[in-house]
C-alpha cells in the first residue's frame, strides 16, 4: 500500500491518526444509518426474547420427567442460567445480515466502490458492524438487565474478577470470530450468485454445535465411532462452540485452568484463521470480479 | 511497470512510468503535453454461459453449459492529454461501460496495456484512487439512508481531504448546482436529477484530475441536463480536468465535448472533433420549403429526395455538392413562402455512423491535436 506516499494534490498530506480518523467516520455513519430504521430494531430486539422462553418451558418438562438432580452437571438453575449467558455471547457473535450484505453488494454491483474509492472493504464492514452493535446494546441493555433481575435467583454467585474478565475477553473475541466467519461466507458470494443456502447449513451447523440449543457438556458421552474420541472433544476444536457455549461455560465455572487457557488459545486461532481466510477470499474474489465482469 | 512508448515525443512519460515521484512534478510543468491517459492494444474478451430455454435444457445446462466469448473491446488504443473533455458514443453493446471500468481499473483486460495519471488502473493503488473519480449510475458513493451531507463527511475522511479545503470546495460545488437545500435530506427520498447532482459533488470533493462519467444525464429532464452541462464544463475549465464520459445524447456532446470517440463492436471507429463528424459523414442537407400550391410528386423530384409533402409543406432531402445550383432553382420555379435549409440531425449522423462499415478506424489522433 502507498497510503503514505505524498501524492500531487496538496490535500492528501498525511496527518496524525489518519486511520483513526477514518474508522471513526465509518462507525458515525454506519452509526446514524442504523438509527434511520430504529422502530424496527427495537420490535426486532424485543421479539429475541420470545425463543427462550420454550427453551425453558421444555427444559422445566425434561426435568420433571427424569426426576434427576441435573443433567451433565446442570441444575435446572444452571440450564436457565445458561440459554440467558449464551443470549449475551450470542449478541456478540451472530451478524445478521452480513453475509447476505456482502453477496448482494457483489450481484447489484455496489461493491465497486470499494474497488474505486481509496478504501478498504472488510475494514469498512468491521466498522459498520461495530457501529450496529453499539446501537443494538444501547437498546438491549434494557430488556436483557429486566430478564436477568427477574431471572436472578438461577445464577450461581457472581464469579470473582479473573474469571470475569476472561469471559469479556472471550465475548470479544467471539464478536470478531463471528465477523470473519461471516465475512467469509459473504465472499462466497463472488463465485456464487446466491449464498443464502450455504449461510443456511452453516447456521445449521452453529445452531447444533455451538452450544445455542443446549450446552455442549451433554456431547462429552457420545462417540464418534473412533474409539477413546467423543463428540464432544472433537466440537471444542470447532470455532463453533466459542460463538455461544464458551463465554457462559466460563460465567457458570464450568470449565478451569489449563483447559480454560487451551479453549481460549483455540479460540484466538480461529479468530487469525477467519481474519486471513477473509483476506485471501476477497482477494481472489476481486480478482475473479475483475477479470470475469464487473 | 514501462508503458511501451515507441514515440520520441513520449519520453517525458516513461520516464514518469519508472519514477512516479518525479512524474508528478513534470506533470504540472508540461500540463497538457505527457499523455493523461494512454491506452495501447487494450482488449477485453468475456466468456458468457447461454442459458437455454426450457426446463429440461436448463436440467442438462446444470452438467454442460455451452460457452462463448464475447470480445468487448478489440486491442484499442487512445491518448487523452490533460484538460481534454472527451465523448465515448456507440450503440448498445460497443464496450463503452467496459472502456471506462478498465480506465478506472474495476476490471482487468485480457490484453493491453492503459496508464492513467502514470498508473496502471487495475493494480488500485491508493495513491492512483485518491486522484480520480467514477461516475456510474445512480446509486453509486451516496448512502441511501442517510443525507448526502453525511457522504460527504465520509468522502472527506476516505480522500483525506483537509478541513479547510474540504469545506471550500463543498460550498463551491454545491452552490453551483443549487443542491444546498436537499443535503440534509436522506438520499432515497430525492429525485433522479436532485441525486445526480449531489452523485457528481461527491465525486469531485477531492478534486480529482481524472473523472469517468458513464451516461450522467440519463433519465434526466431537458432543465436538469442543461444545468449539469453548464456544471462540468465550468468544473471542468476551471480545474483543467480530463474528462471521459459516455452517452447516447448527441446534446451531451455537443454542450461539453470537442473530442469525440465513436466505439462499435469493440473498436474505435472514429476519434476526432464533432465538427468533423459532421463535414466527413454529412452528405446531405435537409431543405424544408412552404409553397403557395401543393406540388405534385414529380415536381418535387427534379431537386431532390421528397421526404414528406403535406399539403404546400414539403420535405426535401438534398445532396451536399448539389445544394449551390438547386437552391436558386427551387426559389426561380417555384413560389416560395418560407424556406430553411438545415443539416441532418446529428443523431441521424451518428446513427448512420455506428452502421458504417466505411469508416476508417483513426489512430492517430494525438499526433494531429497536441
Amino acid at each position: 500500500m502507498t497510503a503514505a506516499t505524498p501524492s500531487a494534490a496538496a490535500h492528501s498530506r498525511p496527518r496524525p491518526f489518519e486511520g483513526l480518523r477514518m474508522w471513526w467516520m465509518m462507525l458515525v455513519i454506519s452509526l446514524e444509518e442504523r438509527l434511520a430504521y430504529r422502530g424496527d430494531f427495537i420490535l426486532g430486539t424485543l421479539m429475541r426474547f420470545l425463543p427462550i422462553v420454550t427453551q425453558l418451558f421444555l427444559w422445566t418438562a425434561v426435568f420433571s420427567a427424569t426426576n434427576a438432580a441435573d443433567i451433565a452437571g446442570y441444575s435446572r438453575n444452571d440450564i436457565v442460567a445458561y440459554y440467558l449467558l449464551t443470549m449475551i455471547t450470542r449478541a456478540f457473535s451472530s451478524m445478521p445480515g452480513l453475509a447476505g450484505g456482502i453477496a448482494r453488494s457483489v450481484r447489484d454491483g455496489s461493491v465497486k466502490k470499494y474497488l474505486v474509492q481509496p478504501i478498504d472493504y472488510v475494514s469498512f464492514l468491521l466498522a459498520s458492524r461495530i457501529a450496529h452493535k453499539l446501537v443494538y446494546y444501547a437498546v438491549a441493555v434494557f430488556p436483557f438487565a429486566g430478564v436477568f433481575f427477574l431471572c436472578r435467583s438461577f445464577f450461581p454467585p457472581v464469579p470473582d474478577a479473573a474469571t470475569i474478565a476472561i469471559f469479556l475477553l472471550s465475548l470479544l473475541l467471539s464478536f470478531l470470530l463471528g465477523f470473519f466467519l461471516e465475512a467469509t461466507l459473504g465472499m462466497l458470494g463472488f463465485w456464487f450468485l446466491e449464498v443464502s443456502s450455504i449461510v443456511f447449513a452453516y447456521m445449521l451447523l452453529q445452531y447444533l454445535l455451538s452450544g445455542h440449543m443446549f450446552p455442549l457438556d451433554m456431547l462429552a458421552g457420545i462417540g464418534t465411532g473412533i474409539p477413546g474420541v467423543s463428540l464432544g472433544s472433537v466440537v471444542h476444536w470447532l470455532p463453533f462452540e466459542y460463538t455461544a457455549y464458551f463465554p457462559a461455560a466460563i460465567w457458570l465455572g464450568k470449565i478451569h485452568g489449563t483447559e480454560l487457557i487451551r479453549a481460549l488459545v483455540i479460540e484466538a486461532v480461529w479468530v487469525v484463521v477467519m481474519a486471513v481466510a477473509c483476506r485471501i477470499a476477497w482477494r481472489r474474489g476481486t480478482r475473479r470480479y475483475s477479470a470475469f465482469g464487473g | 511497470m514501462v508503458f511501451p512508448y515507441t514515440s520520441p515525443m513520449h519520453n517525458s512519460s516513461q520516464n514518469a512510468a519508472t519514477h512516479p515521484q518525479k512524474s508528478r512534478v513534470a506533470s504540472r510543468e508540461d500540463a497538457g503535453r505527457e499523455p493523461v491517459i494512454a491506452v495501447e492494444s487494450l482488449a477485453k474478451e468475456y466468456r458468457v454461459y447461454d442459458k437455454p430455454e426450457g426446463l429440461l435444457a436448463s436440467i442438462s445446462g446444470l452438467f454442460q453449459r455451452k460457452s462463448r466469448i464475447v470480445h468487448a473491446l478489440r486491442g484499442v488504443n487512445l491518448s487523452v492529454g490533460r484538460g481534454e473533455f472527451v465523448a465515448l458514443l456507440g450503440p448498445n453493446g460497443a464496450g463503452k461501460t467496459t472502456f471506462l471500468k478498465l480506465l478506472s481499473g474495476i476490471i482487468t483486460p485480457t490484453r493491453g496495456t492503459a496508464q492513467v495519471l502514470g498508473h496502471v488502473p487495475w493494480e488500485r493503488v491508493d495513491d492512483f484512487r485518491r486522484r480520480f473519480a467514477l461516475v456510474m449510475g445512480q446509486r453509486n458513493q451516496l448512502w441511501w439512508d442517510l443525507p448526502a451531507a453525511e457522504s460527504f463527511r465520509l468522502h472527506k475522511e476516505i480522500y483525506r481531504i483537509d478541513t479547510a479545503r474540504f469545506e471550500r470546495t463543498r460550498d463551491e460545488l454545491v452552490d453551483m448546482l443549487d443542491v444546498r437545500k436537499i443535503l440534509l435530506q436522506p438520499v432515497r427520498e430525492l429525485s433522479l436529477g436532485e441525486r445526480m447532482k449531489l452523485e457528481l459533488v461527491a465525486a469531485l470533493l477531492h478534486e480529482p484530475q481524472v473523472l469517468f462519467l458513464d451516461e450522467p444525464t440519463i433519465g434526466l429532464d431537458v432543465v436538469a441536463q442543461h444545468t449539469l452541462h453548464r456544471f462540468l464544463t465550468h468544473v471542468q475549465a476551471q480545474r483543467q480536468m480530463t474528462v471521459v464520459l459516455t452517452t447516447h445524447y448527441m446534446k451531451d456532446v455537443a454542450a461539453l465535448c470537442e473530442r469525440v470517440v465513436v466505439i462499435t463492436h469493440g473498436d474505435i471507429l472514429y476519434d476526432g472533433s464533432l465538427d468533423e463528424i459532421v463535414d466527413r459523414f454529412t452528405t446531405h442537407k435537409i431543405v424544408t420549403l412552404d409553397l403557395d400550391d401543393t406540388p405534385s410528386l414529380e415536381r418535387m423530384e427534379r431537386f431532390g429526395f421528397p421526404c414528406e409533402i403535406r399539403g404546400p409543406q414539403v420535405i426535401l432531402r438534398i445532396d451536399r455538392p448539389r445544394i449551390a445550383e438547386v437552391l436558386p432553382e427551387i426559389l426561380r420555379s417555384e413560389r416560395v413562402r418560407d424556406i430553411s435549409v438545415e443539416d441532418v440531425p446529428l443523431e441521424e449522423i451518428v446513427a448512420a455512423l455506428f452502421r458504417s462499415e466505411a469508416a476508417q478506424p483513426v489512430t492517430t489522433h494525438q499526433e494531429a491535436r497536441t
